[in-house]
């Protein structure tokens, strides 16, 4: 079992859905919308959000800075 | 507890681990999906917070797809005429010692119209940084050929792809800017992975320690993507980097004295 559980916030109005996000996730957590954004993207989302550990990559390979990332301990 | 509280109860303030630096604003950036520009924007806004530089740094930008930075990172700007940019530079960081300049240059930019500008001040060891973001493409004018296009990479300007017996072959200005003595750090970096953002980050980190230190001038290359003009997905493009680029521009860094 992972030793930190995490948990992503999409700015998902500001997001382009590009994707980069998906390829950099290790544990394959986020996934593009079938739902579009007002501007027409499909924005990036947690589809698997048991799997996250906080890792940051997403945020860090990010061109919009669109993601915050949050992790705690697990217990 | 279902797994909507779990998130509800990890996302709070204590447990934030990464988010958007205040240096870069919040103005939604005009750049195309997966646009490597707003990586290393983000990169140069992350170095200058934690450095706690805001206010004593000042930034050139082009012209070309990067001009608008100004919008995007909250530091002092001016935009120079079409590759000058290491000109005003100069002139910034001989007039103003105690701010951190950097110049922010795409290929076009530097490699092409700006050859002049960036050799001079590279031979005069300048105290300032640049930022040179290579994807072997004009990207704001709709995808022509650079003189750092690969040879035979297809573009609006070779549709048959670049012959280098007609136009030359693609330049490797971070390799000429090595062999200058007034250069002290020369370096060529990406920012398609986390692992190569981080790598380009601490870069970053020294070229302006390198300008505190009035070491001289520091080089960075970052090769970068443009989807757009490559007419590949933003996923695409990357593989397509790793695949055509990265061998022709390897990276690493090639001086640090």
């Amino acid at each position: 079992m992972a030793k930190f559980k995490g948990a992503i916030v999409v700015d998902t109005e500001k997001c382009k859905g590009c994707g980069l996000c998906v390829v950099a996730c290790p544990t394959k957590v986020i996934e593009l919308a079938r739902d579009v954004n007002g501007k027409g993207y499909h924005y990036a989302h947690m589809a698997n959000a048991d799997a996250c550990i906080g890792c940051s990559s997403c945020g860090l390979v990010c061109p919009d800075t669109v993601i915050t990332v949050y992790r705690v301990k697990a217990s | 507890m279902t797994a909507t509280t779990e998130i509800n109860k990890i996302i709070s303030k204590e447990n934030l681990v990464y988010n958007k630096t205040s240096v870069l604003l919040d103005n939604e950036m005009h750049y195309c999906p997966g646009c490597t520009h707003g990586v290393i924007h983000k990169v140069i806004a992350e170095v200058i917070d934690e450095m706690g530089i805001q206010d004593k740094t000042i930034g050139v930008s082009p012209v070309g797809c990067s001009v608008l930075a100004y919008n995007y990172i909250d530091i002092d700007w001016q935009q120079a005429a079409h590759g000058r940019a290491p000109a005003l530079a100069t002139a910034t960081s001989r007039l103003m010692p105690e701010k951190y300049v950097f110049t922010y240059q795409g290929d076009g930019d530097l490699a092409s119209i700006g050859c002049a500008e960036i050799i001079h001040a590279c031979n005069r060891g300048e105290n300032i940084v640049v930022f040179f973001v290579n994807n072997a493409i004009y990207g704001m004018t709709g995808g022509q050929m650079a003189p750092t296009t690969l040879e035979g990479q297809v573009t609006a300007t070779t549709p048959y792809g670049r012959d280098c017996k007609v136009t030359g072959f693609p330049m490797k200005i971070t390799e000429m800017i090595a062999m200058l003595p007034g250069t002290r750090f020369v370096t060529r970096q990406s920012a398609e992975t986390p692992g190569a953002v981080r790598k380009l980050k601490k870069a970053a980190q020294k070229a302006f320690e390198n300008t505190r230190e009035n070491k001289g001038l520091s080089f960075i290359e970052i090769v970068g993507t443009c989807s757009s003009g490559w007419k590949l997905s933003p996923v695409k493009s990357n593989e397509w980097m790793k695949e055509n680029m990265f061998p022709y521009y390897p990276l690493g860094t090639l001086k640090d004295e």
